[in-house]
């Protein structure tokens, strides 16, 4: 057992998670915004926000795809300590973790049903900066419209295109993360 | 154990990680009712199960309470789950609409417009707005997959066919986004001009039917009407005899055994705050 895999969890769970969350409701409420969240410490490549994310949303009912880098031995191992969310194949993941190109392609993850959209997988995507400039986004929790760097476009109207089903997506950078649920046009 | 006899807001670690995801997908699908284990809670089904869930999931201990039941601050259920998120969660508690940043609900929206950074949470008793048309779940389930709303414009159509006009007050059904059929709980259809392009975020928690559902902030959000019978908020004809307000949504109370009557603003807050600049209404003493 590597003993940091023991460390870098909540220091206090109950109110870290709770203040977390309340990034991560504000991200997915209100796309396009960019939030501070802290208080975890994974092992590399995870970046402390998706740290935060995994542990105030994943638990053993979460099935986890680590795509790309975050597939070792060291975010696995600090994840099962954490979390005891059961590692599995994209088609079956709830949350998928990894860079962008590491999480291609789409198709593979789950868009929920007509009759259960809410059983599509959630993708946390770390990237390489997160700013507001490049995609114009407009939709629901938006007032006029907002500015979001994106990897790219077209998938994300794509993803659009097929609501109430569709991918919902959490950007992660450094200490820092923003979203974009499936109900956001992307331009 | 520490000194406290309760995990931080009531409910365990991984109850509050499964509605805080049922809240995320929410707001990725607004209006669309997501599933989740609604757990038993100290106090019976009806008196805001859903609601509190809701609230125990997003409080944080810095945030500042209000719990309203009808508009007012004062009634046994707003008390008591006040004192419950006191005393498990720490928080502060106000009154005060402006003061709060989650404000939980039975049945009313605040008449001061709520800003960005609150959040309103509100308690559903029938989270399904086609349950009184087709008890199947598995038959609603499809209806909404298939957007197939035509039995709800039935209903409305049959309020005009028997009382000329759509006499649906409360619990009027709304369309989120162009997509979804919502029932708003049980508030005044006076309220329902209020839950879209509201800046703060809207959650519904529905606890014995283990349904949560939400609207993202400044969401499109209409009240189902026809073109020659367009919808209409209404309220009593009256002003407020407490504050003299003309605009505010009123309680009608009985005052003597006479059929004396007197009608005051249903929410409390707003009416103390009214009187407090100076307003009078006829009856204010």
């Amino acid at each position: 057992m590597q003993t940091n895999a023991l460390s870098g969890g909540f220091a206090d769970p109950a109110i870290d998670s709770a203040h977390a969350f309340r990034r991560v409701m504000e991200a997915m409420a209100r796309p396009g915004t960019i939030h501070d969240i802290a208080g975890a410490a994974p092992p590399a490549p995870m970046s402390p926000a998706m740290g935060a994310v995994l542990l105030t949303l994943c638990d053993a009912d979460t099935p986890i795809y680590l795509a790309g880098d975050m597939e070792c031995d060291a975010v696995r191992a600090w994840l099962s300590f954490h979390t005891g969310t059961p590692f599995v194949c994209p088609a079956q993941c709830m949350f998928a973790v990894g860079r962008w190109n590491a999480l291609l392609p789409l198709s593979a993850y789950s868009l929920g049903t007509s009759d259960y959209p809410d059983r599509a997988a959630t993708l946390i995507v770390e990237c390489p900066e997160l700013a507001p400039k490049g995609a114009t986004l407009t939709g629901p929790g938006i007032q006029d419209k907002a500015l979001l760097s994106l990897p790219e476009i077209d998938a994300f109207q794509a993803n659009q295109a097929q609501f109430p089903l569709g991918l919902d997506f959490i950007f992660t950078c450094g200490d820092r993360l923003a979203a974009l649920p499936r109900s956001t046009k992307v331009a | 154990m520490t000194e406290r006899a309760y995990n931080f807001a009531y409910l365990d670690e991984q109850t509050k990680r499964m509605i805080r995801r049922a809240i995320l997908k929410g707001l990725a699908i607004p209006g669309y009712q997501v599933p989740f284990a609604s757990r038993e809670m100290p106090m019976p089904y009806g008196w805001g199960t859903g609601g509190v869930q809701v609230s125990a999931a997003v409080l944080t201990p810095d945030d500042t309470l209000k719990v309203i039941d009808q508009g007012a601050d004062d009634t046994t259920n707003a008390v008591s789950i006040r004192s419950f998120f006191q005393r498990t969660a720490g928080v502060a508690t106000t009154t005060a609409t402006r003061d709060a940043t989650v404000i939980q609900t039975r049945h009313r929206i605040p008449e001061e417009p709520l800003r960005e950074g609150q959040i309103l949470v509100y308690q559903v008793p029938i989270p399904e707005p086609l349950r009184f048309l087709e008890p199947r779940e598995s038959e609603t389930r499809k209806m909404h997959s298939l957007e197939d709303y035509g039995l709800m414009h039935v209903k409305l159509y049959e309020d005009i066919a028997r009382h000329g006009h759509i006499a649906t007050s409360y619990a009027y059904p709304v369309k989120v986004e162009g997509r979804y059929v919502m029932d708003p709980s049980p508030i005044p259809k006076f309220d329902n001009p209020k839950l879209g392009n509201m800046a703060a975020i809207q959650l519904f928690g529905a606890g014995r039917e283990q349904r949560i559902y939400a609207l993202p902030p400044y969401t499109q959000v209409v009240s189902l009407d026809f073109d020659d019978h367009p919808f209409e908020p209404s309220k009593a004809d009256h002003p407020c005899g407490m504050c003299g307000g003309t605009d505010s949504y009123l309680d009608e109370l009985i005052v003597d055994d006479a059929g004396g009557r007197m009608f005051v603003c249903s929410d409390t807050d707003y009416c103390e705050g009214r009187q407090a600049a100076g307003h009078k209404g006829k009856d204010a003493a």
